[in-house]
Protein backbone atom coordinates (compact mmCIF):
# COMPACT_ATOMS: atom_id res chain seq x y z
CA UNK A 1 0.00 0.00 0.00
CA UNK A 2 1.26 3.37 -1.00
CA UNK A 3 1.82 6.34 1.90
CA UNK A 4 -0.41 8.30 -0.32
CA UNK A 5 -3.62 5.59 0.15
CA UNK A 6 -2.54 4.77 3.92
CA UNK A 7 -3.04 8.43 4.76
CA UNK A 8 -6.52 8.77 2.77
CA UNK A 9 -7.64 6.20 4.60
CA UNK A 10 -6.57 7.29 7.68
CA UNK A 11 -8.15 10.84 6.97
CA UNK A 12 -11.34 9.05 6.16
CA UNK A 13 -11.62 7.37 9.22
CA UNK A 14 -10.83 10.53 11.51
CA UNK A 15 -13.44 12.21 9.75
CA UNK A 16 -16.15 9.34 9.95
CA UNK A 17 -15.06 9.10 13.66
CA UNK A 18 -15.50 12.89 14.32
CA UNK A 19 -19.39 12.67 12.16
CA UNK A 20 -19.76 9.98 14.38
CA UNK A 21 -19.09 11.55 17.83
CA UNK A 22 -20.96 14.82 16.46
CA UNK A 23 -24.09 12.48 16.12
CA UNK A 24 -23.56 10.35 19.08
CA UNK A 25 -23.42 14.09 21.27
CA UNK A 26 -26.53 14.84 19.33
CA UNK A 27 -28.21 11.62 20.17
CA UNK A 28 -27.40 12.20 23.69
CA UNK A 29 -28.91 15.58 23.88
CA UNK A 30 -32.41 14.30 21.94
CA UNK A 31 -32.29 11.51 24.08
CA UNK A 32 -32.03 13.87 26.88
CA UNK A 33 -34.33 16.51 26.12
CA UNK A 34 -37.06 14.64 27.26
CA UNK A 35 -36.13 13.60 30.58
CA UNK A 36 -34.94 16.97 31.61
CA UNK A 37 -38.05 18.82 30.90
CA UNK A 38 -40.34 16.28 32.80
CA UNK A 39 -37.61 16.30 35.54
CA UNK A 40 -37.89 20.76 35.51
CA UNK A 41 -41.87 19.74 36.11
CA UNK A 42 -40.98 17.36 39.28
CA UNK A 43 -38.82 19.70 40.52
CA UNK A 44 -41.66 22.74 40.14
CA UNK A 45 -43.63 20.52 41.62
CA UNK A 46 -41.64 20.11 44.85
CA UNK A 47 -41.08 24.18 45.11
CA UNK A 48 -44.65 24.59 44.82
CA UNK A 49 -46.70 21.28 46.13
CA UNK A 50 -50.03 23.91 46.15
CA UNK A 51 -49.98 23.85 42.11
CA UNK A 52 -50.95 19.95 42.45
CA UNK A 53 -54.38 20.39 43.59
CA UNK A 54 -54.27 16.75 43.56
CA UNK A 55 -52.65 16.29 46.44
CA UNK A 56 -55.08 18.20 48.77
CA UNK A 57 -58.57 17.39 46.24
CA UNK A 58 -60.90 17.93 49.18
CA UNK A 59 -62.98 21.31 47.71
CA UNK A 60 -61.60 21.99 44.43
CA UNK A 61 -63.71 22.30 41.46
CA UNK A 62 -63.40 20.52 38.27
CA UNK A 63 -60.95 22.85 36.67
CA UNK A 64 -59.07 23.49 39.68
CA UNK A 65 -58.52 19.77 39.34
CA UNK A 66 -57.57 19.69 36.21
CA UNK A 67 -54.97 22.18 35.72
CA UNK A 68 -52.26 20.08 37.21
CA UNK A 69 -49.52 22.31 35.37
CA UNK A 70 -46.15 20.61 36.96
CA UNK A 71 -47.71 17.58 35.59
CA UNK A 72 -48.43 18.98 32.17
CA UNK A 73 -44.70 19.45 31.72
CA UNK A 74 -43.70 15.91 33.09
CA UNK A 75 -46.39 14.48 30.76
CA UNK A 76 -44.83 16.37 27.64
CA UNK A 77 -41.75 15.32 28.59
CA UNK A 78 -42.27 11.71 28.59
CA UNK A 79 -44.46 11.49 25.97
CA UNK A 80 -41.66 13.56 24.17
CA UNK A 81 -39.16 11.29 24.88
CA UNK A 82 -41.82 8.14 23.85
CA UNK A 83 -43.01 9.53 20.51
CA UNK A 84 -40.28 11.80 18.69
CA UNK A 85 -37.17 11.32 20.59
CA UNK A 86 -36.87 7.61 20.02
CA UNK A 87 -37.77 7.52 16.15
CA UNK A 88 -35.38 10.96 15.93
CA UNK A 89 -32.47 9.01 16.89
CA UNK A 90 -33.05 5.72 15.32
CA UNK A 91 -33.32 8.47 11.88
CA UNK A 92 -30.20 9.71 12.66
CA UNK A 93 -28.52 6.33 13.13
CA UNK A 94 -29.88 5.71 9.71
CA UNK A 95 -28.87 8.85 8.31
CA UNK A 96 -25.32 8.52 9.81
CA UNK A 97 -24.28 5.07 8.16
CA UNK B 1 -67.07 37.92 31.03
CA UNK B 2 -66.10 35.04 33.07
CA UNK B 3 -68.99 32.92 34.24
CA UNK B 4 -67.72 32.03 37.50
CA UNK B 5 -67.40 27.93 38.21
CA UNK B 6 -68.27 27.02 34.62
CA UNK B 7 -65.72 29.01 32.80
CA UNK B 8 -61.80 27.81 33.97
CA UNK B 9 -60.12 30.70 35.37
CA UNK B 10 -57.69 32.70 32.51
CA UNK B 11 -54.51 31.76 34.74
CA UNK B 12 -55.73 28.05 34.00
CA UNK B 13 -56.14 28.70 30.23
CA UNK B 14 -52.31 30.40 30.41
CA UNK B 15 -51.10 27.15 31.53
CA UNK B 16 -52.70 25.16 28.71
CA UNK B 17 -51.31 27.37 26.12
CA UNK B 18 -47.96 27.55 28.31
CA UNK B 19 -48.00 23.49 27.65
CA UNK B 20 -48.97 23.86 23.80
CA UNK B 21 -46.07 26.16 23.50
CA UNK B 22 -43.65 23.76 25.41
CA UNK B 23 -44.76 21.26 23.41
CA UNK B 24 -43.85 23.60 20.25
CA UNK B 25 -40.08 24.54 21.94
CA UNK B 26 -39.28 20.96 22.01
CA UNK B 27 -40.39 20.29 18.49
CA UNK B 28 -38.62 22.86 17.00
CA UNK B 29 -35.30 22.50 18.71
CA UNK B 30 -35.22 19.05 18.43
CA UNK B 31 -35.27 20.06 14.69
CA UNK B 32 -32.39 22.33 15.07
CA UNK B 33 -30.54 19.46 16.68
CA UNK B 34 -31.08 16.87 13.94
CA UNK B 35 -31.23 19.48 11.31
CA UNK B 36 -33.95 19.49 8.34
CA UNK B 37 -32.71 16.57 6.35
CA UNK B 38 -33.27 13.72 9.60
CA UNK B 39 -36.28 15.58 10.80
CA UNK B 40 -38.23 15.54 7.37
CA UNK B 41 -36.93 11.40 7.16
CA UNK B 42 -40.48 10.48 8.65
CA UNK B 43 -43.41 12.79 6.53
CA UNK B 44 -45.32 12.93 9.86
CA UNK B 45 -42.66 14.76 11.84
CA UNK B 46 -42.62 17.80 9.32
CA UNK B 47 -46.24 18.53 9.81
CA UNK B 48 -46.14 18.30 13.93
CA UNK B 49 -44.94 21.74 14.34
CA UNK B 50 -46.62 23.62 11.91
CA UNK B 51 -50.15 21.61 13.25
CA UNK B 52 -49.41 22.58 16.42
CA UNK B 53 -48.95 25.80 15.71
CA UNK B 54 -52.58 26.07 13.72
CA UNK B 55 -54.17 24.16 16.42
CA UNK B 56 -53.16 26.62 18.82
CA UNK B 57 -54.32 29.39 17.10
CA UNK B 58 -57.63 27.66 16.10
CA UNK B 59 -58.11 27.05 20.22
CA UNK B 60 -57.55 30.65 20.70
CA UNK B 61 -60.98 31.77 19.09
CA UNK B 62 -63.06 30.16 22.11
CA UNK B 63 -60.60 32.31 24.31
CA UNK B 64 -61.49 35.29 22.13
CA UNK B 65 -65.46 34.75 22.22
CA UNK B 66 -65.40 33.65 26.17
CA UNK B 67 -62.48 35.55 27.86
CA UNK B 68 -64.20 38.84 26.79
CA UNK B 69 -63.62 41.48 29.44
CA UNK B 70 -63.06 44.34 26.87
CA UNK B 71 -63.12 45.06 23.24
CA UNK B 72 -59.08 45.43 23.52
CA UNK B 73 -58.82 41.68 24.54
CA UNK B 74 -61.12 40.57 21.88
CA UNK B 75 -59.19 42.20 19.20
CA UNK B 76 -55.82 41.29 20.46
CA UNK B 77 -56.97 37.13 20.87
CA UNK B 78 -58.78 37.55 17.93
CA UNK B 79 -55.40 39.04 15.80
CA UNK B 80 -53.23 35.70 17.61
CA UNK B 81 -55.66 33.19 16.13
CA UNK B 82 -55.33 34.32 12.63
CA UNK B 83 -51.80 34.89 13.01
CA UNK B 84 -50.83 31.68 14.57
CA UNK B 85 -52.90 30.29 11.93
CA UNK B 86 -51.76 32.00 9.21
CA UNK B 87 -48.64 30.54 10.06
CA UNK B 88 -49.37 27.38 11.13
CA UNK B 89 -51.00 26.96 7.72
CA UNK B 90 -48.33 28.87 5.49
CA UNK B 91 -45.60 26.33 7.02
CA UNK B 92 -47.89 23.29 6.18
CA UNK B 93 -48.91 24.52 2.47
CA UNK B 94 -44.61 24.26 2.60
CA UNK B 95 -44.05 20.86 3.78
CA UNK B 96 -46.46 19.19 1.65
CA UNK B 97 -44.91 21.05 -1.17
CA UNK B 98 -47.96 23.20 -1.95
CA UNK B 99 -46.14 26.42 -1.41
CA UNK B 100 -42.28 27.20 -2.41
CA UNK B 101 -40.65 30.00 -0.91
CA UNK B 102 -38.80 29.93 1.82
CA UNK B 103 -40.28 33.74 2.37
CA UNK B 104 -43.66 31.96 3.60
CA UNK B 105 -41.32 32.07 7.45
CA UNK B 106 -41.97 35.78 7.23
CA UNK B 107 -45.38 35.01 8.62
CA UNK B 108 -43.79 33.77 11.50
CA UNK B 109 -41.93 36.50 12.27
CA UNK B 110 -45.27 38.31 11.55
CA UNK B 111 -47.00 36.34 14.24
CA UNK B 112 -44.08 36.53 16.97
CA UNK B 113 -44.78 40.40 16.10
CA UNK B 114 -48.46 40.33 16.27
CA UNK B 115 -48.75 38.60 19.51
CA UNK B 116 -46.56 40.73 21.34
CA UNK B 117 -47.68 43.45 20.17
CA UNK B 118 -51.58 42.68 21.12
CA UNK B 119 -49.94 42.02 24.37
CA UNK B 120 -48.42 44.95 24.81
CA UNK B 121 -51.57 46.74 23.64
CA UNK B 122 -54.10 45.14 25.71
CA UNK B 123 -52.21 45.32 29.10
CA UNK B 124 -53.34 48.67 30.62
CA UNK B 125 -51.53 48.55 33.36
CA UNK B 126 -47.87 49.20 34.03
CA UNK B 127 -44.88 46.85 34.64
CA UNK B 128 -45.63 46.28 38.28
CA UNK B 129 -49.39 46.65 38.73
CA UNK B 130 -49.25 42.48 39.50
CA UNK B 131 -47.69 39.77 38.11
CA UNK B 132 -50.09 39.61 35.28
CA UNK B 133 -49.27 42.82 34.20
CA UNK B 134 -45.67 42.47 34.56
CA UNK B 135 -46.15 39.05 32.18
CA UNK B 136 -47.51 40.81 29.84
CA UNK B 137 -44.92 43.18 29.08
CA UNK B 138 -42.34 40.81 29.57
CA UNK B 139 -44.35 38.23 26.81
CA UNK B 140 -45.23 41.20 24.78
CA UNK B 141 -40.94 42.78 24.80
CA UNK B 142 -39.91 38.52 24.80
CA UNK B 143 -42.58 37.97 21.43
CA UNK B 144 -41.48 41.61 19.36
CA UNK B 145 -37.53 40.62 20.02
CA UNK B 146 -37.87 37.26 18.76
CA UNK B 147 -39.71 37.94 15.56
CA UNK B 148 -36.34 38.74 14.51
CA UNK B 149 -35.32 34.91 14.41
CA UNK B 150 -37.78 34.00 12.29
CA UNK B 151 -37.01 37.23 9.63
CA UNK B 152 -33.52 35.55 10.13
CA UNK B 153 -34.73 32.15 8.69
CA UNK B 154 -36.48 33.53 6.23
CA UNK B 155 -32.93 35.50 4.87
CA UNK B 156 -30.90 32.69 6.07
CA UNK B 157 -32.63 29.41 6.63
CA UNK B 158 -29.84 27.25 7.89
CA UNK B 159 -29.39 29.61 10.42
CA UNK B 160 -28.54 27.60 13.44
CA UNK B 161 -28.18 30.58 15.69
CA UNK B 162 -31.71 31.97 14.39
CA UNK B 163 -33.28 28.27 14.45
CA UNK B 164 -32.18 28.10 18.08
CA UNK B 165 -33.07 31.54 18.95
CA UNK B 166 -36.92 30.36 17.58
CA UNK B 167 -36.36 27.35 19.42
CA UNK B 168 -35.76 28.93 23.11
CA UNK B 169 -38.29 31.51 22.46
CA UNK B 170 -41.02 29.09 23.08
CA UNK B 171 -39.60 28.25 26.10
CA UNK B 172 -39.25 31.28 27.89
CA UNK B 173 -42.86 31.93 26.57
CA UNK B 174 -43.81 28.99 28.21
CA UNK B 175 -42.11 29.83 31.22
CA UNK B 176 -43.41 33.13 31.33
CA UNK B 177 -46.85 32.05 30.69
CA UNK B 178 -46.65 28.86 33.50
CA UNK B 179 -45.83 31.90 36.24
CA UNK B 180 -49.10 33.56 35.35
CA UNK B 181 -51.57 34.19 38.31
CA UNK B 182 -54.78 36.10 37.69
CA UNK B 183 -53.76 37.83 41.41
CA UNK B 184 -50.34 37.68 43.04
CA UNK B 185 -47.90 40.20 43.64
CA UNK B 186 -44.16 40.64 41.48
CA UNK B 187 -41.42 41.15 43.25
CA UNK B 188 -42.83 42.43 46.08
CA UNK B 189 -45.26 45.09 43.80
CA UNK B 190 -48.74 44.33 43.94
CA UNK B 191 -51.23 47.31 43.22
CA UNK B 192 -54.11 47.91 46.11
CA UNK B 193 -56.35 47.83 42.58
CA UNK B 194 -55.46 44.11 41.63
CA UNK B 195 -57.75 42.26 43.74
CA UNK B 196 -56.95 40.16 46.53
CA UNK B 197 -53.42 38.32 46.39
CA UNK B 198 -52.30 34.86 45.74
CA UNK B 199 -49.33 32.84 45.68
Amino acid sequence: MSADIAHELHGDREKKRAATAATSARVRIVLALGPATAAAGVVWAFVQPWRLTLLDPHGQGFWWLLAEPPLYIVLVGVLFRVLIARALVQDMEDAGR
Amino acid sequence: MIVAGIEPRAEMVHWWFATAILVLGLLFLAETIVGPEVWARRPWRRYLWPATMFLIGLLLWPVMALYTNSMIHMVAHGSWAQVLMLSGGAELGVVRGKLHSRYWRLTSAGALFVSGTAFLVHEQNGWFFARAAFLHHALGWTLIVAAVFPLVQAIRPRSVAAASGFAMTFFVVAVLLYCDRDSAAILGHFSQFAGVPHR
